[in-house]
């Protein structure tokens, strides 16, 4: 009797919310599909407006689709704009940006987290006292220094930057030594292995998934980056991407389609490596800042 | 002879060291170090050791005219309200902060229950994380201009609004801002939730069920106390990142109307005006807030490092 009345307040209790279940459902559904409509709204403005004609863009709505796949815009944007130039000049800041971080980054991380003494201690805490400098205001005098190197105006300005300035990336190479055992560099030293060698032929492959997260990360600060370009290479055909769609604000002011053409330029390489490894950036990114 | 001879004795001695692991550890020390600390040196310690330097000195870009002043620089940043009062629109980014980490874990919270399609729904939201600063912030250039052909000013019309001069008018122009950054950053957050939810254990999900918790229990008793250190550590972060604003409004208002911050006032003041020393000292205060916060952090996360 007693083991009846429980089974159906059990069965009251589960019947109840079913309802409230449904409603639940429905509304988290229109949340989501509420976020994706805020994100997805000033994109398609630009994806529909780039494929106007100057007149039509003027005369139509903007949620109105375009009349016809015209790619004049983006011809215009892509040679004239020099978006073209400005992902060329990305293309080799991030190579030998990326290549320099994970050379130097490794080798910091190695040195510094396997040999305890004086002057490692006194390096690690030299780079975690660095990490907290507010980075924007800091080019007030960090551009005296790239004018007296002669640096100035060149790529050699922003890559020397980014690899120098990297912080983070030492600290995710020094989290993930932590994890790798000190017994494997021992065995190779008995077999006779100098340092530098256990380096490179120990430490660097088993790095491999912390180089990784360091390119995701590396790759999307830098091709995001704005103001180390803006400030340091102003000169024409020096342009990265940011900088080149900066520079549309001025001659293209009144041709929105244009810009906008050039923003969808922009955008593409990432949504492609976006798409292509979805998972891979996901976990690095977030990998990546838990251990900042 | 006998000085050669004590000399080559101590000459293999020297390479013998070397070849040893411990001299071996100092010397790879050394070669490995040599250029990240060279760039360490050059692009950052100079750097900032000058920017305390300069602080005191009246100088412009080029070093010509150096003069020392003293504490004229902060004199002058503590009494002309226009330095300072840049600082105060960070207030709006850091509420903005708030609703972002509110509404991320919202989202979040939602993304982790069973939901088709949550992979596409989370790319969607995720993306503009990864789209470039200036792309994002002529697309809000676009949907926040003023005339008709704005983009919110045309879904508005459709329900009989009046235009409204979204950017130029001071009383909403910073939040327009606001938003534009939450657009852009929101999807990072929710990233993070999300995998602090995931982390938690099924176990407990389970365990729960069983004693027949609602939705809202379920989070307010199992999610939120799970990730609470994170959301706490999250807040901090976002005073530092409310002081440090700068791509957004520098790019779509240009900082005028009201939209400036401290450090586009801080770029400003050293680059289109020429007053290093100014800048510095400018420089010098945000290191001082930043530093303060630091501290705050790492007392309060200090047994989770």
């Amino acid at each position: 009797m007693e083991e009846k009345a429980s089974v159906t307040k059990k069965y009251q209790f589960r019947e109840t919310p079913k309802a409230v279940r449904i409603l639940f459902a429905i509304l988290k559904y229109a949340v989501l599909i509420f976020a994706c409509l805020l994100v997805l709204i000033p994109l398609v403005v630009v994806l529909f407006g780039a494929f106007k004609s100057h007149k039509e863009f003027l005369t139509s709505g903007a949620f109105d689709l375009p009349t016809s796949l015209n790619f004049d815009n983006f011809a215009t944007a892509f040679i004239k704009g020099n978006v073209m130039q400005g992902l060329i000049n990305t293309g080799i800041i991030l190579v030998f940006s990326c290549l320099g971080t994970v050379i130097t980054g490794t080798m910091t991380a190695f040195v510094v987290q396997r040999f305890r003494m004086v002057l490692t201690r006194v390096v690690k805490t030299a780079f975690l006292v660095a990490a907290v400098l507010p980075s924007i205001s800091m080019q007030v005098t960090v551009f005296q220094i790239v004018h007296q190197l002669g640096l100035y105006n060149t790529l050699a300005a922003p890559i020397v930057l980014y690899i120098g300035t990297d912080i983070v990336s030492i600290y995710i190479f020094i989290q993930f030594l932590n994890n790798i055992s000190v017994s494997l560099d021992e065995s190779a030293i008995l077999d006779g292995c100098s340092y530098p060698r256990v380096y490179w032929s120990i430490i660097l492959p088993m790095l491999r998934p912390a180089i990784g997260t360091v390119l995701v990360i590396k790759f999307v600060s830098i091709y995001n980056d704005f103001y180390t370009a803006n400030l340091y290479m102003p000169k024409d055909g020096l342009e990265v991407v940011s900088t080149a769609l900066y520079k549309f604000i001025g001659p293209y002011g009144s041709k929105w389609e244009i810009i906008f053409a050039g923003v969808i330029i922009c955008i593409i390489p990432t949504l492609i490596i976006f798409l292509s490894m979805q998972k891979f950036i996901y976990s690095n990114l977030v990998s990546g800042s838990v251990k900042e | 002879m006998k000085n050669a001879g004590a000399a080559a004795v101590q000459k293999r001695s020297l390479i013998q060291w070397l070849k040893g692991y411990t001299g071996q550890k100092y010397l790879t020390t050394i070669l490995f170090l040599l250029i990240p600390v060279v760039l360490l040196a050059l692009f950052t310690v100079i750097p900032a050791v000058n920017m305390f330097i300069f602080s005191f000195q009246k100088r412009d870009q080029l070093g010509l005219n150096v003069e020392w002043v003293g504490f004229d620089n902060y004199q002058t940043l503590f009494t002309d309200f226009s330095y300072l009062s840049t600082l105060i629109n960070s207030i709006y980014y850091f509420i903005g902060s708030f609703i972002q980490l509110a509404l991320a874990l919202f989202v979040a919270t939602i993304l982790c229950s069973k939901i088709r399609a949550a992979g596409l729904f989370k790319g969607i939201i995720f993306f503009p994380y990864l789209m470039n600063g200036v792309a994002v912030a002529l697309i809000f250039q676009r949907f926040f201009r003023g005339d008709d052909d704005g983009t919110l000013n045309t879904i508005l019309s459709w329900f009989g609004v009046d235009p409204i001069a979204w950017l130029s008018n001071k009383a909403i122009n910073n939040w327009c801002l606001v938003f534009a950054s939450i657009w852009r950053y929101i999807g990072f957050d929710i990233l993070m939730f999300i995998g602090a939810i995931q982390s938690i254990s099924p176990d407990i999900y389970e365990a729960a069920d069983l004693d027949g918790a609602n939705a809202w229990q379920r989070f307010w008793h199992i999610i939120f106390p799970g990730i609470r250190p994170i959301i706490a550590l999250q807040l901090i972060l976002s005073v530092k990142g409310a002081v440090s604003v700068f791509e957004i409004p520098y790019i779509i208002t240009g900082g005028k109307m009201d939209t400036s911050t401290f450090v586009i006032k801080t770029i400003e003041t050293g680059f289109q005006y020429q007053k290093i020393g100014l800048a510095s000292a400018m420089a010098i205060v945000l290191l001082c807030i930043i530093l303060i916060i630091t501290a705050i952090q790492k007392i309060f996360f200090k047994e989770e490092r």
